[in-house]
């Protein structure tokens, strides 16, 4: 009998095009996504070289990174030279015969809310982007990564890379995640518990009962932050929750196709007595709402405790470092993160802005209104998301509350659409990086679940989102 | 692309663990449709005290003097985490970083590097502590040697330290290898598997 294989390697031996030197080989990349920023650059780098795109069908581009997302939008953007970028990606993907989903285009929006919505991810593909977050389509059972620009245009010459196969680890999640206790949580417990360069180069498999209870949105919320771990990607083995999701997406096979690829599909997991590199269990019963207090997604604790005291986390940062991070955030140890007040609360992004995160922060939002002087804004991370929210009245929910309601795009994660927060403001957002200026020049972003967000905009500082849920 | 065999340079330490590429180059620094124009805006949060003046923070290591000309910067943890924006390898190299010391790379940037001819080698913790001391008293007359055939980094004081990188992308820097040439000549090979798979997977084509 052949020895038990992972996930990992499944999907790499059905890509294996040729062995290179050492770990490195040469692997066929069945889907490529481009966005505006790097999209026109790779584009117009590979026709100056006169290499054509391999299979312009099985590459894609949307508009996310530089498009504006206010209200009435065009390719104008408050983003300096950001329309140009706009502009020639447009020409450069319509002139390689890649799908591009435009602006105005109701496929529009966040690559990785847009991808899994059109069926070009799918179980046991490679996947690459030019966008770190990409991680989060292994939610799917595929292998997607983040590259730079240069591999992109690798991979849309040759339809290929070249590289080290990456080392698999397994997180087994153990139990229920508790009510108001997302995938968001579940991700910065773990960002906490294993820092930000515990999965480094690897690639991680989450596996469990807390993770096959999740639903397939909260599961990309979860490989999206797999990226913040340092980790080359995040997968999780695709189930019926995952087929059902994906059946009948305009670019995922249809009839019998369909049916050929499911039974394919369901071959993707790991064997039992596979082995990985790394392995570590946690008890999904004992997570909280969670916000982070730095300036690394693993400076995260539970909403209801303090700032840590540096011996606290010493074994993961230097004094040094600690001590800037809480400069900069200006908090203290000891003080509780429920008395820290905000002055914007943000929803969007590719970790969570899809429909389930907008139904549940309206959930709470619905009756109330946000706390005076707090700026808070929704960012529907695809126009198909925003259409289905807006056909539920989910927009009326938020406008009434006080927050704006956006078109889709990046927006305020980071400086897309020309935005940013203020100097020195303090934000809680349901984004995935709250790195020194991310948000805006010295903004001081706390990550958090859209509930916790919700719930913050209310109360004008971080707050539980359960106690709202409750009453 | 530039070959990487032996480096000497002036070292400038930047020791903290997870610098991210926002930090390296944020994004409302990359103004252009273009892998260049970026050096000016590297580093820009902690390098200038007012950014849209370019006012510099006399305080930030690659403005003091001692270490003008850097080529060659230290790091900490993780460095090159975050957004995979090939633009923060860009902006290194344009303004003259030839090589970055660090205990751990993030996965993309390090494999950005060595697209770019940019050296990432992964060195103790230790070491690089001690490289940053032994150079501090004058960094401009005591250089760094980077010897990549050999993989080994030596410290002015003579002592020296091995470090890890693998084969291929050893060889790609060496010999200042063109990736997506070196791939194209193996387009039959490609092609061929592709029409193999196409059977086993149909849906994987479009």
């Amino acid at each position: 009998m052949a020895a038990p294989q992972t996930l990992l390697d499944k999907i790499w031996a059905q890509h294996l095009i040729a062995p290179l030197q050492g770990p490195d080989a040469l692997i066929l990349i069945d889907r490529i996504w481009l966005h505006e920023r790097t999209g026109a650059v790779a584009l117009q780098s590979l026709k100056s070289a006169g290499r054509p795109v391999l299979a312009p069908a099985q590459a894609f581009c949307t508009m996310d990174h530089i498009v504006d997302t206010r209200p009435g939008r065009g390719d104008a953007t408050l983003m300096p030279t950001g329309q140009a970028f706009i502009t020639a990606t447009r020409e450069a993907a319509l002139a390689a015969g890649v799908t591009l989903f435009d602006l105005g285009d109701p496929r529009q929006g966040i690559t990785h809310v847009i991808s899994p919505e059109q069926g070009v991810v799918l179980p046991g593909l490679t996947l690459i982007c030019p966008d770190s977050h990409t991680s989060t389509q292994g939610a799917f059972g595929a292998l997607a990564w983040g590259v730079g620009s240069s591999e992109a245009e690798h991979a849309l010459a040759t339809g290929a890379l070249r590289v080290a196969k990456p080392k698999a680890m397994r997180v087994t999640v153990n139990g229920d995640l508790s009510p108001g206790v997302t995938a968001k949580d579940l991700a910065l417990h773990l960002m906490a518990a294993l820092s930000s360069g515990g999965g480094a180069g690897r690639v991680i498999e989450y596996d469990g009962s807390a993770i096959k209870g999740l639903s397939v949105e909260g599961r990309m919320t979860l490989c999206n932050m797999a990226t913040e771990l340092a980790a080359f990607s995040g997968i999780i083995a695709p189930d019926e929750a995952t087929f059902a999701y994906l059946k009948g997406r305009p670019f995922a096979p249809q009839g019998a196709a369909w049916d050929a690829a499911v039974e394919h599909w369901r071959t993707l997991f790991s064997d039992e007595g596979a082995t990985f590199d790394a392995a570590f269990t946690f008890n999904a019963g004992e997570i909280a709402p969670m916000v982070t207090w730095g300036v690394s997604p693993q400076h995260a604790g539970p909403v209801t405790g303090v700032v840590p005291e540096f011996e606290a986390v010493a074994h993961r940062d230097s004094r040094d470092s600690y001590d800037r991070a809480l400069r900069y955030m200006d908090v203290e140890p000891g003080t509780p993160l429920s008395d820290l007040r905000i002055d914007a609360a943000f929803i969007g992004s590719c970790t969570n802005s899809r429909i389930s995160d907008l139904r549940r922060s309206a959930a709470i939002l619905k009756g109330r209104r946000v706390a005076p002087g707090v700026r808070a804004i929704c960012v529907p991370g695809s126009s198909a998301v925003k259409r289905a929210a807006e056909a539920e009245g989910l927009d009326r929910v938020f406008l009434d509350a006080g927050f704006e309601w956006r078109e889709a795009g990046c927006s305020m994660c980071f400086f897309a659409g020309g935005e940013s927060f203020g100097r020195q403001e303090r934000v809680v957002s349901s984004t995935n990086r709250n790195f020194e200026s991310r948000q805006g020049p010295q903004t001081r972003t706390h990550l958090a679940s859209p509930e916790t967000v919700a719930a913050s905009a209310i109360a004008g500082r971080l707050a539980d989102p359960r106690a709202l849920a409750a009453s | 692309m530039r070959a990487f065999t032996t480096h000497q340079g002036v070292a400038a330490p930047l020791i903290r663990p997870n610098i991210d590429t926002d930090a390296i180059i944020p994004s409302r620094e990359m103004k252009g449709v273009s892998k260049s124009g970026l050096a000016d805006g590297l580093f820009a949060g902690w390098r200038y005290l007012n950014e849209r003046e370019r006012i510099l923070d006399p305080d930030f290591v690659l403005n003091q003097p001692v270490y003008a000309g850097a080529s060659i910067l230290l790091g900490g943890e993780n460095f090159g985490c975050g957004s995979s924006r090939e633009h923060a390898v860009w902006a290194l190299a344009e303004y003259g970083f030839r090589a970055i010391l660090a205990p751990s790379f993030a996965p993309i940037f390090e494999n950005n590097c060595i697209r770019n001819g940019v050296l990432a080698a992964r060195l103790d913790a230790g070491f690089i502590d001690h490289v940053a001391k032994s150079i501090a008293n004058d960094p401009q007359t005591t250089l760094l040697s980077i010897d990549l055939p050999a993989q080994v980094v030596k410290a002015p004081d003579g002592t020296a330290a091995s470090f890890e990188i693998n084969m291929e992308a050893k060889e790609m820097l060496v010999r200042g290898l063109d990736a997506i040439a070196l791939t194209l000549t193996m387009s039959d090979q490609i092609a061929a598997f592709r029409d193999r798979d196409r059977g086993l997977r149909p849906w994987a084509y479009l």
